[in-house]
């Protein structure tokens, strides 16, 4: 038998269903608040729905959906300081833009430009790895530099249900238990790892359990639920801060998308639970709660929207104004300082290309 | 000028940044109160304390990992692998990590950390405890890869790659750690890709890397017996190579011979003779001659390490080969 986990047994939710289950509240977070993370989700929404039809349309390369994932992304993100490091995977692709990143820079990454190569330093949002998990290990590593520089700030690593079966996730967050680096680990359990289930990834009967082994508090999580995602991560951010370690939160939800655009699932998924899901997705959910709570008007609905749907217009346009990369780029930005060959190569370039410089 | 051992060069030189830059700190396997398995880290608990000399659990992919991390929040971390065999469990975090993240940055991220291991054999230690890996590293543009011989060169070099921006991986000899030296007094920095001329000569060049290097002037010493005049080469750190300094030498003799411990196929080694024909083809009296490990694992049993592994004699007798052909082959 699996350890049951030490955490809540079951979901953590604040958000009711209008019906039966009544709505619950967070302490400390004003109207303007909730309509403020109201406009994340959208934003957040009306990138992924957009790209999905940039992809279609050619205008970017494979994309990563996350569609019904916003909650997470924007619950999370909302609980953080702006000194704190985000540390995404492919799935949270576009979370800079809660962090003032232009659409614009994220439309360029999935369009292969080198516009789209954003300072991690300037959002502190790190640059985003394919392979799973690796990513943890430099967000412990950060978080406890910033704790041997004295510093305030923390550091949150998104990764999926698949990625728990690295071996990097496991270093990364036992470096970080005994480190007591100022980490939150955000396990976005989506049920899937493109066409792998959780029940082939582990037979852990909960993946917050895993934090049992680790020496770290985990809890569980409506990854649908905004405000229920964004509590918990307050929470690990406060214990973090007060030099008590890092914190696993497993958020739960079903990938009612495709993996990515490459990707069709209907070969492996349950179309009938997708289906379910779709009914009560995250964003609808949220919406719902802010007009029974009747702080979210039509009007305000309709220009969030409209101002979502102008920043992803602009993005896209001028993404699309960028001139082609210049090839020689690639000669410039492995090193600070290129070893001399690389300036031969360079030149080499410039001399076939014509002798325009660059 | 002191006498000091490779062994205290390297401690030297991480002290001495720790003492002036709080940025500057070490993690790595039992490298705190036990000073490390090679010794190197001896004393610096004591001088540094824990935060700073910083024990970590056995994860060789969280310490170069949460080095890439520390360093991206603006320290400059040294991070210890016990073995270069262990390397491969850090792979990940080498190639895909350190190695890229400036440029999948744009070139606007910053990756100083250095990454410090040792290997060796001669010692019979067996297949996964003595490799010599740093071909594999040579291959990744992003890193540096530094290998010195000598107490001074590993003292200066590795100062000089802790405050390097881009990602260092830094290679110790495990058989030269108590090979002893002069340094300068104070630290001199040396910067990353210049060679150094061992042993200037005439009729060939041998251009050696770490425990071959005192190989290549042992052997030079023989040679000088039968008339022939060597040169020694030392290129020091490997990425950037020093092609200049190593093709001029090569221009002046005419000859050329290549020795490494590493394993000869694919090695470091076919590089070099690469870069020599295709920059002084015309210099050349003689085919490039490479000396190296057989490629085998490397066996346990000392008669078999000993016949796998490169010595002095080995040089030796490709520098004969090599002189022993005129121009008209």
């Amino acid at each position: 038998m699996a350890q049951v986990a030490a955490a809540e047994p079951e979901l953590r939710r604040v958000i009711g269903d209008g019906e039966t289950v009544a709505d619950g509240e967070v302490d400390g977070l004003s109207e303007a608040d909730l309509v403020a993370l109201y406009r994340d989700l959208v934003l957040l929404r009306t990138y992924d729905e957009r790209s999905v039809v940039y992809h279609r349309q050619g205008r970017i390369g494979t994309y990563a959906i996350f569609w019904n994932h916003e909650a997470m992304q924007a619950g999370a993100a909302f609980a953080l300081g702006d000194d704190d490091w985000i540390f995404p995977s492919y799935r949270e692709s576009a979370i800079g833009l809660l962090r003032g990143m232009p659409a614009e820079t994220i439309l360029s990454w999935w369009r292969g430009h080198p516009a789209g190569w954003w300072n991690p330093a300037d959002y502190n949002v790190a640059s985003i790895s394919v392979p799973i998990a690796t990513h943890v290990p430099h967000a412990a590593g950060l978080a406890w530099g910033k704790k041997l520089r004295g510093e305030d700030a923390c550091a949150i690593a998104f990764f999926g249900d698949g990625a728990t079966s690295e071996g990097a996730f496991h270093e990364g967050a036992n470096f970080a238990a005994v480190m007591r680096a100022p980490l939150v680990l955000l396990c976005n359990n989506n049920g899937w790892a493109i066409s792998t289930p959780l029940s082939a990834q582990t037979r852990a009967e909960a993946l917050v359990d895993k934090a049992v082994g680790y020496g770290m508090p985990g809890t569980r999580v409506d990854g649908a639920d905004v405000l229920a995602v964004y509590e918990a991560t307050r929470e690990a951010v406060e214990r973090a801060r007060g030099g008590e370690g890092p914190s696993f939160i497993e958020a739960v939800t079903y990938r009612t998308a495709p993996h990515a655009t490459a990707d069709d699932p209907r070969v492996y998924i349950d179309l009938e639970r997708v289906e379910a899901e779709k009914k009560r997705e995250c964003v609808g959910r949220y919406e719902g709660y802010l007009r029974r709570l009747g702080v979210l008007s039509d009007e305000a609905v309709e220009e969030i929207r409209g101002d979502a749907a102008d920043v992803m217009r602009t993005g896209i346009g001028a993404a699309e104004a960028e001139s082609p990369a210049d090839i020689g780029l690639v000669f410039e930005h492995a090193y600070v300082d290129p070893p001399p060959s690389l300036a031969a190569d360079l030149a080499d370039l410039r001399r076939i290309l014509g002798g325009s410089s660059g | 000028m002191p006498e000091i051992t490779y062994r205290e060069a390297v401690r030297d030189a991480m002290s001495e940044a720790m003492r002036r830059d709080g940025d500057v700190f070490i993690m790595g396997e039992d490298i705190a109160e036990m000073g490390g398995s090679m010794g190197v880290t001896q004393g610096m608990l004591q001088e540094f304390g824990p935060e700073r000399v910083r024990n970590t659990p056995i994860s060789e992919m969280a310490i170069v990992g949460a080095g890439v991390g520390a360093a991206m929040a603006g320290m400059r971390p040294i991070v210890e692998i016990m073995y270069q065999d262990f390397t491969t469990l850090a792979m990940e975090q080498l190639v895909n990590q350190a190695a890229k993240h400036r440029y999948m940055s744009g070139g606007q991220l910053k990756v100083p950390l250095t990454v410090r291991t040792q290997g060796g054999a001669g010692w019979s230690p067996g297949a996964q405890h003595a490799q010599q890996l740093e071909a594999w590293f040579v291959h990744v543009p992003g890193l540096k890869v530094v290998f010195p011989s000598t107490p001074e060169d590993v003292r200066g070099l590795l100062f000089r790659s802790i405050y390097d921006d881009n990602p260092v991986v830094f290679f110790e000899h495990r058989t030269l750690y108590g090979i002893k030296g002069e340094v300068p007094a104070e630290i001199e920095p040396i910067e990353l890709g210049q060679g150094r001329i061992h042993r200037e000569g005439e009729d060939v060049t041998v251009v050696a890397t770490g425990r071959l290097v005192h190989e290549a002037l042992a052997a030079a010493a023989d040679a000088e017996k039968d008339g022939i005049s060597v040169e020694v080469f030392d290129p020091r750190t490997l990425l950037p190579l020093d092609e200049e300094g190593l093709v001029s030498s090569v221009k002046k003799t005419n000859r050329c011979v290549v020795a490494h411990e590493a394993i000869v196929r694919m090695g470091f080694g076919a590089e070099v003779a690469a870069l020599v024909q295709e920059r002084a083809f015309d210099y050349l009296d003689a085919p490039v001659e490479r000396v190296g490990a057989r490629f085998s694992p490397l066996p346990f049993a000392p008669v078999m390490e000993a016949y796998v592994i490169p010595h002095e004699e080995d040089v030796l007798a490709a520098i004969k080969r090599t002189v022993g052909r005129n121009g008209n082959g």
